[in-house]
């Protein structure tokens, strides 16, 4: 099963080693992983998502992570009303004839071109995982040359429904 | 001179020699003194030497001990922490110095030892250039320390080394490096300097969650055939007085790990004795038939559970641990207790506890220690070595500090020296690192001047780090040295054996040394024994001299190590359980 966790941590050398070596060595499935400082100065919010087989892999995942001196706090926020985002760069194949139609294609989807060459666009999305892969299956038989994502970041919504809810919410609906 | 004569401040040559410009080792050595470090275990080198020339300079701050390997230092500093309780203090110099440290810190950290380990590091503005002795010792240590660092201010030095043994000796112990590059260790500092702990992310819990206490009380009274694990977490919160009283009041019977031994008294009657691969047959199949189980400070190895189908099968299984990370980790636990021993165990003795309706099963255990004990069988072709462990715990009336090195040797001090005294047990369990058996003792020893420490060793592991001897002679450590040899790695050449259809390949040794002349090399009493008939007298003998001895007991060759649980086998399949 897939969660989303996020860590934050005390911004001290070698804590993004350390989270993702443990995880190495332990044999923990990271899908993506982002990191970046938060409101407070020295502290930093990490958002994971990872593969878990089960839930007792799912407890040793966060047990582990808690366990890290550098790591404040631990949350499985994957059943948890959130908002969570991703950014794709997407250089696809295109001449100026294809301009237009895959300008009519991104539209909807929100995206961006931000770069244009003779023989390719390069177009940013963000958006939920499932939108960005969506736009990615329509844009692929253009020829894609190159993608780069920043992998899941996320927040708890302000407002949490109350507890009989939350079973709608989860499994990455987000 | 003994060896606490050197901590002596007599020995002091501070005065005498001219006080040089305070630097970054300067303050380093008096943040040590800050600490209560008495002893250090090291060996110098370049990146180094400004540490050492600032601890000439301090003479008497404490006593450094030069080993004649970083990974003798290692393990003796690792012997101090586990007799004294106290945190063990390592110095190396950069590079080689700092990889041959490498297996003293995965030994610490798999077996929970507290240690501080500083590592000399090229100057800050090499660092990455691949510079003469240069390694990357943040990244080499991560995964095998509790936590480590690389000091990039010399002002935050005092917050550095004050976290350092905060970190190593608090919540579940450990060893933590700090790399000191060589321009950090000579700076002039100026303040202000930083010492506050800047810690959020760690605080180990201590006191057990009342809900918890109550639920794990619930469940054993409700047991029939109740039993508890004590491991080596029991020795760190010397929690051993409260653990008997615990035990004695509901009559419960005990199994301990290999690092357990001496949590509760070995010759007790309501002692399994050890369980696991070379257990005993009473503690295991208690392990396999018990309704309850109750661990506290172990974390389920696998070489105690054997194969995790046949563990507990029928049990509800509690367990107290000070790391949360091991509950649950490898056994499925209903009532998890995430506390320090000693607390769990106060706060289970201040609650009512009925009698419990257990009688059938403790006479039933009972009939298994009587049936099926620890056996073996002595022969006319060398020293039976598990008699001659018999042995020595008789002469010494089993109040030595044992330590061992890895392998056969090992489990049979382990099965026939009965410890009822805690710390006094000294093993490499997790890692099981060859070569530890000795150095340890040398740091057992100046950790406890007035003790008799025994070092248990096979002719493989001894000869991993026989250059420590030196060390009993300069210190006038009267450590005894037994050493079991069968000229052969009788662990490996056991598993060939049983395993390998008798494919003895590169286990039996065809030559060793005259561990006599040897001894007598460094200066040092070394006899050999190779009859039954003249082992008391040669114990007696040495047990009573008055300083360092090698004794060299040729045991009979073939010998195994029984009863046995094969690899990937349950605990309650065990081979060898009677002649």
């Amino acid at each position: 099963m897939k969660r989303i966790i996020t860590l934050t941590v005390q911004n001290r050398p070698g804590v993004l080693n350390r989270v993702t070596g443990m995880l190495q060595r332990r044999r923990f499935n990271i899908e993506s992983i982002s990191v970046g400082t938060t409101e407070t100065p020295g502290i930093s919010k990490m958002t994971l998502v990872v593969e878990v087989a089960d839930d007792q892999k799912l407890e040793q995942l966060t047990k582990q992570l808690n366990k890290q001196i550098d790591v404040i706090k631990v949350s499985d926020i994957t059943g948890k009303a959130i908002v969570a985002r991703e950014l794709a760069l997407i250089k696809v194949a295109s001449t100026p004839q294809l301009h237009n139609e895959i300008q009519g294609l991104i539209t909807p989807f929100r995206a961006d071109i931000l770069d244009v060459s003779r023989d390719s666009l390069t177009i940013q999305v963000t958006g939920k995982p499932d939108k960005i892969e969506a736009l990615i299956a329509l844009l692929r038989p253009y020829g894609i040359k190159e993608i780069s994502k920043t992998g899941i970041t996320a927040l708890l919504r302000g407002q949490q429904p109350q507890s009989s809810q939350v079973a709608d919410i989860s499994q990455f609906s987000m | 001179m003994r060896a606490e004569a050197k901590i002596s401040p007599e020995t002091s040559n501070a005065a005498a020699i001219k006080e040089k410009p305070r630097t970054g080792a300067d303050l380093l050595i008096d943040l040590l003194v800050e600490q209560n470090v008495d002893t250090v275990f090291g060996y110098p080198g370049g990146a180094v030497l400004p540490i050492y020339d600032a601890m000439y300079r301090k003479k008497g701050a404490f006593r450094h001990v030069l080993t004649r390997h970083e990974q003798g230092a290692i393990f003796a500093a690792e012997g101090y922490a586990r007799v004294t309780g106290k945190t063990g203090v390592v110095i190396a110099t950069s590079g080689p110095g700092a990889t041959n440290l490498i297996t003293g810190i995965t030994d610490a950290m798999m077996d929970s030892i507290p240690l501080v380990i500083f590592t000399g590091q090229v100057a800050n503005t090499v660092i990455g250039t691949d510079a003469f002795q240069e390694s990357d010792v943040l990244g080499i240590t991560t995964p095998i320390t509790k936590y480590n660092y690389q000091v990039d201010d010399v002002r935050d030095l005092p917050r550095i080394v004050k976290e350092a043994f905060h970190i190593a000796s608090t919540g579940r112990p450990g060893p933590v490096v700090i790399d000191i590059p060589k321009n950090i260790s000579e700076a002039l500092p100026e303040g202000p300097f930083n010492s506050e702990f800047d810690l959020p992310g760690y605080q180990p819990t201590t006191k057990p969650n009342p809900m918890q206490i109550r639920k794990l009380i619930d469940a054993l009274e409700k047991a029939k055939k109740p039993l508890v694990i004590v491991g080596a977490g029991v020795l760190f919160a010397d929690a051993t007085d409260e653990l008997r009283q615990f035990i004695e009041r509901s009559e419960l019977p005990v199994v301990h790990t290999l690092l357990g031994k001496g949590a509760f008294p070995g010759s007790h009657p309501l002692s399994l004795g050890m369980g696991g691969m070379h257990g005993t047959y009473t503690a295991n199949m208690a392990m396999y038939e018990c309704d309850f189980m109750l661990n506290i400070g172990a974390r389920f190895d696998d070489r105690l559970t054997g194969n995790l189908k046949h563990f507990a099968p029928n049990a509800k299984v509690a367990h107290i641990d000070i790391d949360p990370a091991e509950i649950g980790k490898n056994v499925k636990t209903e009532i998890p207790v995430v506390a320090d021993a000693k607390e769990a165990l106060k706060a289970l003795l201040k609650k009512d506890i009925k009698p419990l309706n257990h009688r059938e099963w403790l006479d039933h255990l009972n009939e298994n220690k009587k049936k099926y004990p620890l056996w073996y069988e002595r022969t006319n072709e060398g020293i039976s070595p598990q008699w001659l462990v018999e042995k020595i715990h008789e002469h010494t009336n089993g109040g030595a500090i044992v330590t061992t090195d890895v392998g056969q040797h090992q489990m049979w001090a382990a099965q026939f020296y009965t410890l009822d005294k805690p710390h006094n047990w000294v093993s490499s369990g997790g890692l099981g690192a060859m070569g530890f058996g000795f150095p340890a003792a040398i740091g057992a020893q100046l950790g406890r001047p007035d003790d008799l420490v025994v070092s248990i060793n096979g002719d493989g592991g001894f000869q991993m780090n026989m250059q420590e001897l030196m060390l009993l002679k300069q210190w006038n450590l009267p450590v005894k040295v037994i050493i079991l040899n069968n000229a052969a790695l009788g662990m490996v050449r056991q598993w060939q054996e049983e395993f390998y259809e008798e494919r003895y390949s590169e286990s039996v040794f065809e030559m060793n040394p005259d561990f006599v002349k040897l001894a007598e090399s460094f200066g040092i009493r070394g006899v050999k024994v190779d009859k039954e008939e003249d082992v008391d007298n040669v114990l007696k003998d040495i047990l009573s001299y008055d300083g360092p001895v090698v004794a060299d007991f040729r045991i009979i060759p073939n010998e195994k190590v029984y009863p046995m649980v094969a690899p990937g086998k349950g605990i309650n399949e065990m081979l060898g359980v009677e002649k």
